[in-house]
């Protein structure tokens, strides 16, 4: 295996496709929000596995960059091992599990308990990218919707929500309002997450290989959750702390114990559970 | 004088000898035992007999050895085969509950119990050619293959990976978790025997039952496409994989004169258990619903993506809008098959002379028409 | 006298000679109900999509005036400004309610989705903004979390009526509203119609080739022919003294069906 490694690029892609991908970053941050297509390429590893994050990543790394990969919240799950592997391997960075340590943090669906920081950077892996893809699955006409604002379907679907359900029953992927402008996919991040994306120091980067989109939230940009005035937009929260570190601000996966179906809820980010067990046992 | 094209026979039989020619290829390159292709293109050998509605796999790798890895082909050979063959009985429904586990995942909790089992799978690797294989392949080529030959069935080469890797308890279901709350809605608790497509046509509307013996026998690509297409929009589903589980099941078949039934052999499977959007609001709770997905051998895109499409499919049952192509029974089930499918577009290739020899007067009568002065 | 909503002068669009609409001429006044009939083919679904932007002319002029009296050329407006006029000073009836209407979603959600539009944030507010347009167009407001596929044919026009109007445009567009609903189904959408137009002081524009509707409805009238506008007037004065041969033949087919 070591042997076709030395075959390729540092951090795989060759350098006219990194710089391809940078000038995409760099309009996705000039225009918070919107989606910027890109030349995608294909990777090794399958398309809905987080081929953007990893093109983005790829795109970013530099030999003294220090990488986070999390997936689910959590350093050790099968895919997040899978993907720091290839880029230890790929690019020989050092790699962390310590996110105030990594200076490049690629994540499916969570963000971060502990805050971000100016000079980091978040790198979203993006399954689909358009918002209005479940109202409208013609790009052309999404596209223009885009373009001329005309976001009112999406209170439309809030408002079924709440017609059905007494409330809206959006609970992942919630769309958010970037920078005023344009209506924007956070990924599948579940909606705990959305208030961390507003006035965020780090910079935000979201990558979709299969789709071929970039998009991006600069530091300290405004992103606001849709809602409406009488149904404001709110966070999941627990009755129980985290069964590990006692966390009550953290976001908790359920583990199913055993067939009577007894459950556990603990953090789904494991390094800061890490950290507040330590805080504890100190 | 003019003598019209004859000669047929004589061509097939020249065709049929060029193509036993291009099969064998290199005669100096070692010629493939069934056992290789039983044993080193196992996921081949499970898709034909998929596809192919028979569980052999040493049929299976015969029909893929024949149609030089034609996948189609090889099904089209073994489903031929298949309706030769007198039927003795209806097996009782395998458990799958009851499966030795070499694989089980779900993607809804971090843990379960019985834990998550990954399994051999290509999911982690990272998709790169891996040229030591090149090399090992040119060693093997030496080996004596006598060793392969004793293998009685692929299959029992991955049962003893589950013994070691897998776990032989049976592990309940992670989508009965979600039944016992109440959260998901509860599997049909009634067997139901649905027609059998292989004997009887399909008629619409069909019954689930029958739309998952259509959708288990179709073609991958083609469901996987469909699948797709609900996550991109066309009728989504807001699917979780709930539990996708590999194993071996024991078949049972009644015996009349005993009163129950015996086994009478194992069967390697994989099953996909989806959980879906909810349902519900006003005065109904909301449930989870679910698609479901079974195949033999170590076939989990094609369960995946029948899950995902039999979801689709029970849009009239839940009471949702059939907007898109997946949620089409009639389109799915009619254009899933694809020895079917390959049968219709192949014949294109047959002669159409008289036909289009009409067609072609036709043509010829209206161009005149067009270029005759206007009256 | 205020000035016309929407003035066409020699409004073109031709798919084939004889095809499409050629050189017509309309003004639309603050209020009124325009009719245009003419049998299929004549060329009058083809000029209510020009006067409505869903289709650009090849030739003519189209001023539309809004509410604040800004003019609006339609004929080089961009498509955003199209779009933004469609969804806020116009209302669009198509004959088939299925083509108007969201039918994934609710009855109020399909009400809503204008004011929403628009930007009303109040969830509260815009049910019960919905809730009152199921009452004006005479659909049960306890229907309002049906599904409009729920509905009967003559409901689901109501409910795209009600769609449209949610936003007080001041000019509607009508395709056919009648069409595909039964006699008796037709009068009471014809009633409430009439009502509407005359509580809200809208202006529409409406086609059909019911000379029924047309009477019951239209204050003036337009009659087309291959494309062509052949004759204008109130709507009684063409009905009762036809001048076109062509006009004489279309009422007295009517009269002869009554």
């Amino acid at each position: 295996m070591s042997d076709t490694v030395t075959h390729y690029n540092f951090a795989y892609l060759d350098e006219q496709t990194k710089r391809m991908i940078r000038r995409g970053l760099l309009k996705a941050v000039a225009v918070p929000g919107l989606q910027i297509p890109f030349g995608g390429r294909e990777m090794p590893l399958p398309y809905g596995w987080g081929t953007g994050g990893i093109q983005v990543t790829a795109a970013v790394i530099g030999p003294d960059d220090v990488l986070k990969v999390i997936d689910q919240g959590a350093d050790d799950t099968t895919n997040a091992v899978s993907i720091r592997a290839f880029f230890a391997k790929t690019a020989g960075v050092s790699t962390t599990e310590v996110t105030t340590d990594a200076t490049l943090i690629q994540t499916r669906h969570r963000i971060p308990e502990t805050p971000l920081s100016s000079g980091q950077i978040l790198i979203y892996q993006v399954p689909i990218p358009e918002p209005l893809r479940f109202i409208e699955p013609r790009e052309t006409e999404t596209r223009k919707m885009h373009a001329l604002s005309e976001y009112g379907v999406m209170h439309v679907k809030l408002y079924e929500d709440i017609a059905q359900f007494g409330q809206i029953a959006t609970s992942y992927a919630y769309p958010v309002m970037v920078n005023e402008r344009y209506v924007m996919d956070p990924s599948p991040i579940p909606k705990f997450d959305n208030p961390k994306m507003h006035q965020n120091p780090a910079l935000q980067l979201f990558g979709a290989g299969r789709e071929k989109r970039l998009y991006a939230v600069p530091p300290y940009t405004d992103v606001i959750s849709l809602d409406f005035e009488d149904h404001p937009f709110e966070v999941q929260s627990w009755e129980t702390p985290c069964a590990l570190c006692g966390s009550q601000e953290s976001f908790l996966d359920e583990v199913v114990m055993d067939d009577a179906g007894t459950r556990l809820f603990i953090c789904s980010d494991t390094d800061y559970c890490r950290t507040q067990q330590e805080r504890t046992d100190a | 004088m003019y003598v019209a094209v004859k000669g047929g026979e004589k061509a097939i039989a020249e065709a049929h000898a060029l193509l036993a020619e291009l099969r064998r290829g290199d005669p100096a390159v070692a010629e493939l035992s069934l056992a290789q292709i039983q044993n080193q293109l196992s996921l081949a050998v499970d898709r034909v007999m998929n596809e192919g509605s028979l569980f052999d796999a040493e049929l299976a790798a015969l029909a893929i050895k024949q149609a030089q890895g034609d996948l189609i082909e090889a099904i089209f050979l073994l489903r031929a085969y298949r309706t030769t063959l007198p039927r003795h009985g209806v097996s009782t429904p395998i458990e799958t509950s009851e499966m030795r586990v070499l694989r089980r995942i779900s993607a809804t909790f971090k843990d379960v119990p019985g834990g998550q089992i990954l399994g051999p799978t290509y999911d982690y690797t990272h998709r790169l050619l891996d040229f030591s294989l090149a090399v090992d392949a040119m060693d093997a080529a030496q080996v004596d293959d006598d060793d392969w030959a004793e293998e009685p069935h692929h299959h029992d080469s991955t049962h003893s990976d589950a013994q070691s890797g897998g776990s032989e308890k049976s592990l309940p279901r992670v989508l009965a978790l979600l039944e016992q709350e109440g959260l998901v809605e509860p599997p049909p608790t009634e067997a139901s025997v649905s027609v059998d497509l292989t004997r009887e046509p399909l008629d619409f509307p069909a019954a689930r039952e029958t739309r998952l013996q259509a959708l288990a026998r179709g073609d991958e690509g083609y469901l996987l496409s469909l699948a797709y297409s609900t996550q991109r929009g066309y009728g989504r589903t807001h699917p979780f994989a709930g539990e996708i589980r590999s194993g071996v099941v024991m078949v049972h078949c009644p015996v009349e004169e005993l009163g129950y039934a015996l086994p009478v052999g194992e069967l390697l499977v994989t099953e996909c258990d989806m959980i879906n959007q909810f349902q519900g609001g006003g005065q109904v709770e909301p449930t989870f619903t679910r698609g479901y997905g079974l195949q033999v051998g170590l076939s989990e895109r094609k369960a995946m993506s029948m899950a995902l499409v039999d979801r689709a499919l029970r849009a009239d049952e839940l009471d949702e809008e059939r907007l898109s192509p997946a949620q089409d029974e009639e389109f799915v089930l009619a254009h899933c098959d694809n020895v079917e499918a390959w049968g219709f577009v192949s014949h294109l290739k047959l002669p159409h002379y008289v036909d289009f020899q009409s067609e072609l007067a036709l043509i010829r009568a209206l161009r005149q028409a067009a270029e005759a002065p206007d009256v | 006298m205020r000035d016309p909503i929407l003035s066409a002068r020699g409004l073109s669009r031709e798919y084939a000679p004889e095809q499409g609409c050629l050189a017509v001429d309309l003004d639309v006044w603050p209020g009124e109900v325009v009719g245009i009939v003419g049998e299929s083919g004549s060329g009058k679904s083809t000029l209510l999509r020009l006067l409505s932007g869903q289709e650009r002319p090849d030739a003519g002029s189209l001023i539309f005036t809004d509410r604040a009296g800004q003019s609006h050329d339609l004929r080089e407006a961009s498509e955003s400004e199209i779009r933004h006029l469609q969804r806020t000073a116009f209302g669009i009836v198509h004959q088939n309610p299925r083509d108007g209407l969201r039918l994934r979603i609710s009855a109020g959600g399909n009400i809503g989705e204008r004011l929403m539009g628009i930007g009303a944030r109040h969830y509260g507010e815009i049910r019960a903004e919905a809730s009152r347009w199921l009452a004006h167009v005479e659909i049960d407001p306890a229907r309002i979390d049906d599904l409009p596929r729920h509905f009967s044919g003559g409901m689901q026009q109501r409910l795209q009526i009600a769609r449209n109007l949610v936003t007080n445009p001041g000019l509607v567009f009508m395709d056919e509203p009648t069409g595909g609903l039964d006699v008796s189904v037709q009068a009471r959408l014809l009633d409430t119609l009439k009502r509407l137009v005359y509580d809200l002081g809208i202006s529409v524009v409406i086609v059909t080739h019911d000379m029924g509707v047309a009477r019951l409805l239209a204050d003036r009238l337009l009659v087309m022919r291959f494309g062509r506008v052949i004759e204008t007037g109130l709507t009684d004065q063409v009905l009762d003294d036809p001048q076109a041969a062509y006009t004489q033949q279309l009422v007295a087919s009517i009269l002869q069906v009554s």
